[in-house]
């Protein structure tokens, strides 16, 4: 089955934003993509509650396997995302 | 037919409308084992639970005016979305488990998960305990447990409430408590007077009435007139408007006319549309204008012109009233692209506020310079001031530099404790300080702001804040320099006497604390702020000071 590792790239790593918009893409995705953190049994990265369970911070390096057909596009787009810094897009404005 | 019942009122304030009670916990009826044959029954009224938790919140989110909760509650439809909450409970059906435990197994199986891992992932764990009890209110056929979400404003009726069921009260739905237990210092009593709600405990016979049943709510009497008409109604309200303009409109001070200046924090001019003139809305200025909307996703600086006009729109929205502009506060931790700062480790202590002009000391220079241009185009009031100073000597380069650019009234924040402990330092070159209580905070106990696991220990009721609060109004009054609050402490009604009773004499806050901080600074006199003060800096902890500075009243 194709694999590809990838080190997640948000600053406050799989988790609020970042999560939810690594999972609604790989619900987009063609193929079923499942996504592992070290060699704990992989989980199906369109389940939120999956992917918050890995506790994947900044520098986590995890492993996205899919089957089937459009693997290797699944997993190309699906890796782009988690390398990038997700929280930084939309910096908070904070209190005194 | 009209009756009044009576009770222990909190607060001044007079409201009316329909009551709502709070409902009970779900409780699951004993485990049953599925037969075979009922299975797929079972299965389909389960997921049917969770589709409908799932319609509900989309329709909420759909509803919601502002994008903060819509976010909110779209992150909650896709929570609620999860395939593998479905799995799960199929799963568990199709082995013999009826739907109600098999979907609270399911939601204790990632409960689980997620507390384990602990940290920001375990922050989701209350939302997925408000699914579990919508979905199992489905099943079941019950009410929603704990605040009704009637999505219309409305009195709230419990027997008593614990700070668990407090903790997601909204006050702009919540109009007033009422509690057929409880006492003047329980927890119904504080959390009414933090939030500036009118509230009547120990009111006997509340709980007998039917929900949305008419009432008006008089704190000042602790009478609760049930089963009014609209008229009745009407007419509490008229009168509550009445008692508010007695109460004194105008600016903030205390019951024996001591001024405490109320001032409201800005992040544009569009934040100042529904604030009216002091002698109605009380506020006398703006303590805090966050410059940062203007830098934020922003691959350029933003020029000197651009700037200017920015400022200008906001001084001209202030009008005849003071203004107080923050320079920019950023850093790793609220990163602009365009000041290039490295990646820290631990951004709240590294390169942010008014040390990234170590590094980048031309960004500051040009907006000081567009303050100043802003300022005289206008003719406002303008008063500036640095984020995170920690020495005198930051504080006196600072203050070289803006007045360089020709602005006069120019402070410091005390944000980190070196601050406060050099408070009377600071003011030999200072005109003013102003306390952010926020990060002063999270630097004094030695807690990231971001952490949701010790809220205690950055609740601005803590004595060692307190204390450090007092020690820069001490070191403001020897000095005859003005020294303000402007973080999230300036906005608790409670806490504001607190301040005063400290020496604060400036309290800037969210637009929408205002009114309810005034009406507690109405309530005290001098003597009274002071003696709660002195209580509350003689606590152990958060909770204790606020317990002991309500008991000193």
């Amino acid at each position: 089955m194709p694999e590809r590792k990838v080190v997640v790239g948000s600053s406050g790593g799989l988790h609020a934003r970042p999560a939810n918009l690594f999972v609604q893409a790989a619900a987009r995705q063609p193929a079923a993509v499942l996504i592992a953190v070290g060699d704990k049994k992989p989980v199906p990265a369109k389940s939120i509650l999956s992917v918050l369970s890995l506790g994947a911070v900044k520098g986590t390096e995890v492993t996205l396997s899919a089957e089937g057909e459009h693997a290797e596009e699944s997993l190309t787009a699906l890796a782009e995302l988690l390398a990038q810094d997700l929280d930084a897009e939309s910096p908070e404005g904070s209190d005194a | 037919m009209p009756e009044v019942l009576r009770g222990i009122g909190v607060g001044h304030g007079l409201t009316a409308g329909p009551i709502l009670r709070m409902a009970p916990p779900l409780e699951l009826p004993p485990p049953r084992t599925v037969a075979a044959a009922e299975t797929e029954r079972e299965v389909d009224l389960a997921v049917r639970a969770l589709t409908s938790v799932q319609r509900d919140l989309r329709e909420r989110a759909e509803a919601a005016t502002d994008a903060t909760t819509a976010d909110i509650l779209e992150a909650q439809v896709a929570l609620a979305a999860d395939p593998v909450l479905e799995d799960g409970v199929t799963t568990r059906i199709r082995n013999g488990t009826d739907a109600p435990h098999a979907l609270r197994e399911t939601f204790d199986e990632h409960r689980a998960a997620l507390e384990a891992i602990g940290g920001l992932f375990a922050e989701r764990i209350g939302d997925l305990d408000d699914l579990a009890s919508r979905a199992l209110a489905v099943v079941l056929g019950r009410e929603m447990p704990g605040i009704p979400d009637p999505g219309h404003p409305f009195i709230l009726v419990a027997d008593d409430l614990a700070p668990a069921d407090t903790a997601g009260l909204d006050s702009t739905t919540v109009l007033a408590l009422v509690t057929e237990r409880g006492g003047p210092t329980s927890h119904t009593a504080i959390i009414a007077r933090s939030l500036g709600l009118p509230a009547v405990v120990g009111c006997r016979g509340i709980l007998g009435r039917p929900d949305e049943e008419l009432v008006t709510v008089d704190g000042a009497t602790g009478e609760v007139h049930v089963g009014v008409g609209g008229d009745d109604v009407a007419d509490a309200l008229d009168r509550a408007a009445l008692r508010q303009d007695a109460d004194g409109r105008g600016p903030g001070r205390t019951a024996d006319g001591r001024p405490v200046d109320l001032l409201v924090n800005i992040g544009s001019a569009a934040d100042l549309a529904g604030v009216g003139p002091v002698e109605v809305s009380g506020v006398a200025g703006v303590g805090l204008f966050r410059t940062e909307f203007l830098f934020l996703d922003r691959e350029k600086e933003p020029t000197f012109d651009e700037q200017a006009r920015a400022y200008a729109e906001v001084f001209r929205a202030a009008g005849e009233r003071p203004v107080v502009v923050r320079t920019l506060d950023a850093g790793a931790d609220k990163p602009l692209p365009f000041l290039g700062l490295p990646d820290e480790p631990n951004p709240a202590l590294g390169v942010r506020g008014l040390r990234v002009a170590r590094l980048r000391p031309e960004t500051l220079d040009v907006q000081l310079a567009a303050i100043a241009e802003a300022a005289v185009q206008t003719g406002a009031q303008v008063h500036v001031m640095a984020p995170m100073v920690a020495t005198a000597r930051e504080a006196a380069e600072f203050v070289d530099r803006a007045r360089g650019h020709g602005l006069g009234n120019v402070g410091v924040m005390v944000e980190v404790p070196a601050a406060a402990l050099r408070a009377g330092r600071l003011l030999e070159v200072a005109d003013f300080l102003s306390i952010g209580t926020n990060d002063l905070a999270q630097y004094t106990l030695a807690v990231d702001r971001q952490n949701g696991d010790l809220p205690d220990l950055l609740d601005p009721w803590q004595p060692a804040l307190l204390q450090l609060i007092a020690q820069c109004a001490e070191a403001g009054r020897a000095r005859g320099k003005p020294v303000s609050v402007c973080g999230e402490a300036a906005g608790d009604p409670l806490l504001a006497p607190v301040l005063a009773g400290l020496g604060i004499d400036k309290l800037s806050m969210a637009p929408r604390g205002v009114a309810a901080v005034r009406a507690a600074l109405a309530e005290h006199d001098m003597a009274a702020c002071r003696r709660m003060a002195d209580a509350a800096l003689d606590a152990d902890d958060a909770a204790g000071a606020r317990t002991a500075a309500l008991a000193a009243r």
